[in-house]
């Protein structure tokens, strides 16, 4: 069957490797990369017999036509597609733009706050906030110097940078969290924080910036098989109400958040996970690796 | 066709003709379709059993009027290209609706010879002449003439189908918009392939691929174009929309966000078009439950309960909180449910699910009900009986309890919904933008696959009507050609026969 970008599948056309677990691809999809937002997600079946995973977009190009997406290779699916997937390659699912744009253009001073893998989808944001005339800061935290990636790109779009390593081997000794804590003893009019990463780093962040009342927007990544409403696994508790992340979020109010409640529905096919890991290492050669291209 | 002499009830074969089935405990293990049908012989038996009634109340019970005398008669004259020619002049799909449709409570029940004995297994002859047609590779491709419009549908289930189909005999340019990875909506994520295989939903959309239709898949409508831009942008002339209804509901009671409990939507989905059954051939996962717990009685729960008993649960319970009548699922899915050994608790409502401490699900503490007054849907209202709480062990609940609007068209178009998030329309199915129609679960909220069928060809009438084309439904249907049936070669039914454009 025919797809948007008129082909079988939707071609890679750049992978940067970043660390040996965490890898960039840039895709080509012209109809996509034009209507994508900042705070966007899109789901990828990378062959066949795959799984849909959800996955922010941590940058478009809407000239050259692509989208790009930041990768760690932790389950099964995401070590195949690091092993399989390179300029050329195809993905044989790729759908969005998904989830409710953030909204852009209301603040004047911004912290945007990437923990690791979220350092990627926080970029668009902080681009935007920067295009709408807000102040920016950013803070991105990683574990240590080898694994920092783009900071030259936000050095680009940041008023101020703060980088966090857990070794103290660039920037300051210490989590995102200490980052936020700096940022606020200088800047007491922040308006808003974006903070996106795991659930404990997000969760850390709401905490810090609570006792200051900052605005702080969140960005959720549960479990979910079709991103358009439909099967109700992402669903989130927000206050004392329940949301799905697909069409309801991604971006919340990570102050009314209930993370705990996150974590362990993230929880929920670790049997299964671990076993197709288990199994991945056991035969690495499972399927054709051609397959996927 | 001859008119043979009358028959009455007492000539026909009494006893309605058994479809095969697999055997009950065999089936509950395997994901092949239960019921196997009719052969040859059967059919030409049940043929027998319809009186060809002048009434034919039939084909007025059928949501898009078949007429289902005419080709149960050709049937019996053998003539089975005949018949699939008749049904297919307005159902596109009869080997999906033969398998899917509610007939008890549609054509067979209004049935003339179901007044004294069993009524003519109408569906199963249905589904007998549409496996006939993919097997013999038949299909009806009329000869179209391009009128130039261009028709956008946006979702591929069977309002879109039955939209896209009759659009693109009308001579448009139709291309359907899919969300997920593969077309065909509910009838691939939802129905379960031992009701309704895969394949004979592919084998139907292939028939719609030789109309011209093009089905665009990896698509989300709202969110990678609007629905304003696919019209004022994209060069749509019309745009019909069926994204049908499915945003679960849960009861809102504690426990719901313990690990093991989940929608159908998701269950089936991952079992169905994910193919998680398959595991770990296909990536997709699926935790099985050893003891499940559906809540609901529907057609979506008795999947739900019929898909946890062949990925190898040992105890399926169904709990609903009215009793075996008032359940609103198919008779046959019921009754093969309860053939399988499902556990069904009547007139049961879950109160809280419980946790084992880990946040799984340990239990479901539930409360008897009784039956009062009837409320506004003519069913009688279930009251909790006092002090009847009790617990049902379970290691996964999942809630089959009905479904809510798709929310993304509305967040993302200015179409004017109607209080609770449907897509609000007029009688010809036209919504607040001109030119835009819609359909199916996301117009009414949620129904069957024929009753969106029939929505897909009333919003079609009226885009034919939006767009000035002729109304095509009387062109292509076969009927007895002769001087007196044409008027200068042109069809008499036929009433605008000059394809004309009207201003707008």
């Amino acid at each position: 069957m025919a797809n948007a970008t008129g082909g079988a599948g939707y071609e890679v056309v750049t992978r940067q490797d970043f660390s040996d677990v965490t890898f960039l691809l840039e895709i080509r999809h012209p109809l996509l990369a034009k209507a994508a937002r900042p705070g966007q997600f899109v789901i990828v079946m990378a062959h066949e017999h795959g799984e849909r995973i959800p996955l922010t977009i941590a940058d478009f190009d809407r000239d050259k036509g692509t989208i790009t997406l930041v990768i760690q290779a932790v389950g099964k699916t995401t070590r195949e597609m690091q092993r399989d997937l390179r300029a050329g390659s195809r993905l044989h699912g790729l759908v969005g733009p998904m989830g409710e744009p953030s909204h852009i253009g209301k603040a004047k001073k911004v912290l945007c706050v990437g923990g690791g893998l979220g350092v990627a989808p926080v970029y668009p944001q902080a681009r935007a906030h920067k295009a709408s005339g807000a102040y920016v800061i950013g803070v991105l935290g990683f574990r240590n110097r080898d694994l920092v990636f783009w900071d030259d790109k936000f050095r680009a779009c940041c008023d101020e940078l703060i980088l966090c390593t857990d070794d103290g081997s660039v920037g300051i000794k210490g989590m995102v969290t200490e980052g936020i804590r700096q940022a606020i003893a200088r800047h007491p009019d922040i308006d808003e924080c974006v903070a996106i990463g795991p659930p404990i780093m997000m969760k850390g962040c709401a905490e810090a910036t609570r006792p200051h009342k900052i605005r702080t927007v969140v960005s959720l990544n549960p479990v979910m098989v079709d991103g358009t409403g439909m099967c109700g696994g992402c669903r989130v508790k927000i206050g004392d109400r329940v949301k799905f992340a697909c069409v309801d979020g991604p971006d919340f109010d990570g102050h009314l958040v209930d993370f705990d409640d996150l974590m362990f529905r993230l929880q929920r096919y670790r049997a299964t996970e671990s076993e197709a890991n288990k199994r991945y290492d056991e035969n690495c050669r499972m399927r054709n690796p051609e397959a996927a291209r | 066709m001859t008119q043979k002499k009358k028959k009455t009830i007492r000539m026909i074969p009494q006893a309605r003709t058994p479809a095969h089935e697999q055997d009950p405990h065999e089936r509950a293990r395997n994901f092949l379709e239960v019921n196997c049908g009719y052969h040859v012989e059967d059919a030409l038996l049940e043929a027998e059993r319809c009186l060809l009634c002048p009434e034919q109340p039939c084909v007025s019970g059928c949501p898009v009027n078949i007429a289902i005398p005419d080709f149960i008669q050709r049937i019996t004259e053998k003539d089975y290209r005949g018949a699939y020619d008749v049904i297919t002049a307005t159902n596109l799909l009869p080997a999906v609706c033969g398998r899917v449709c509610p007939q008890e409570t549609q054509c067979e029940g209004v049935c003339t010879v179901g007044e004294s004995l069993e009524p003519v297994a109408i569906g199963r002859l249905e589904r007998w002449v549409g496996d006939l047609a993919i097997k013999e590779g038949w299909s009806n491709v009329p000869y179209i003439e391009p009128s130039g419009l261009r028709v956008g549908i946006v979702g591929s289930g069977p309002a879109g189908m039955a939209c896209a189909a009759d659009m693109a005999k009308a001579g448009c340019e139709v291309t359907v918009f899919e969300a997920f990875h593969e077309a065909g909506g509910v009838l691939k994520y939802g129905i379960p392939d031992f009701r309704l295989p895969n394949a004979v939903v592919d084998a139907e959309i292939g028939k719609l691929e030789q109309l011209g239709i093009r089905f665009e898949c990896n698509t989300l409508v709202g969110r990678l174009f609007s629905i304003e831009q696919m019209i004022e942008e994209m060069g749509f002339h019309a745009v019909f929309i069926g994204t049908g209804a499915g945003y679960p509901s849960f009861m809102g009671i504690p426990g719901e966000s313990l690990n093991g409990v989940l929608s159908a939507n998701e269950l089936l989905t991952r079992c169905n078009l994910m193919r998680a059954r398959d595991f770990p051939d296909y990536d997709t996962p699926l935790q099985p439950g050893r003891q499940v717990a559906v809540i609901g009685a529907g057609n979506t729960a008795m999947d739900a309960l019929r898909v946890c008993l062949r990925l190898g649960a040992e105890q399926v319970r169904c709990l609903y909180r009215r009793s075996r009548a008032e359940a609103p699922a198919r008779a046959e899915e019921l009754h093969h449910a309860e053939q399988e050994g499902i556990e069904f608790q009547w007139l049961v409502s879950p109160v809280e699910i419980l946790d084992d401490g880990n946040r799984n699900v340990r239990a479901v503490r539930c409360v008897r009900m009784m039956l009062g007054e009837p409320d506004e849907s003519g069913r009688r209202r279930p009251v909790p009986e006092p002090g009847s709480e009790f617990e049902i062990e379970a290691d996964m609940v999942v809630y089959a309890i009905g479904t809510n609007a798709n929310p993304i068209i509305g967040q993302t178009s200015k179409l004017r919904l109607t209080p609770r998030g449907y897509i609000a329309t007029d009688d010809n199915l036209a919504t607040s933008i001109p030119g835009v129609f819609a359909g199916g679960d996301i117009v009414t909220g949620a129904a069957t696959v024929i009753e969106a069928m029939g929505a897909g060809r009333r919003a079609a009438r009226g885009m034919k009507a939006f767009l000035g084309l002729r109304d095509t439904d009387f062109v292509y249907q076969e009927r007895p050609a002769g001087p007196a049936a044409t008027l200068f070669g042109i069809d008499r039914a036929e009433h605008g026969y000059a394809r004309v454009r009207l201003p707008r």
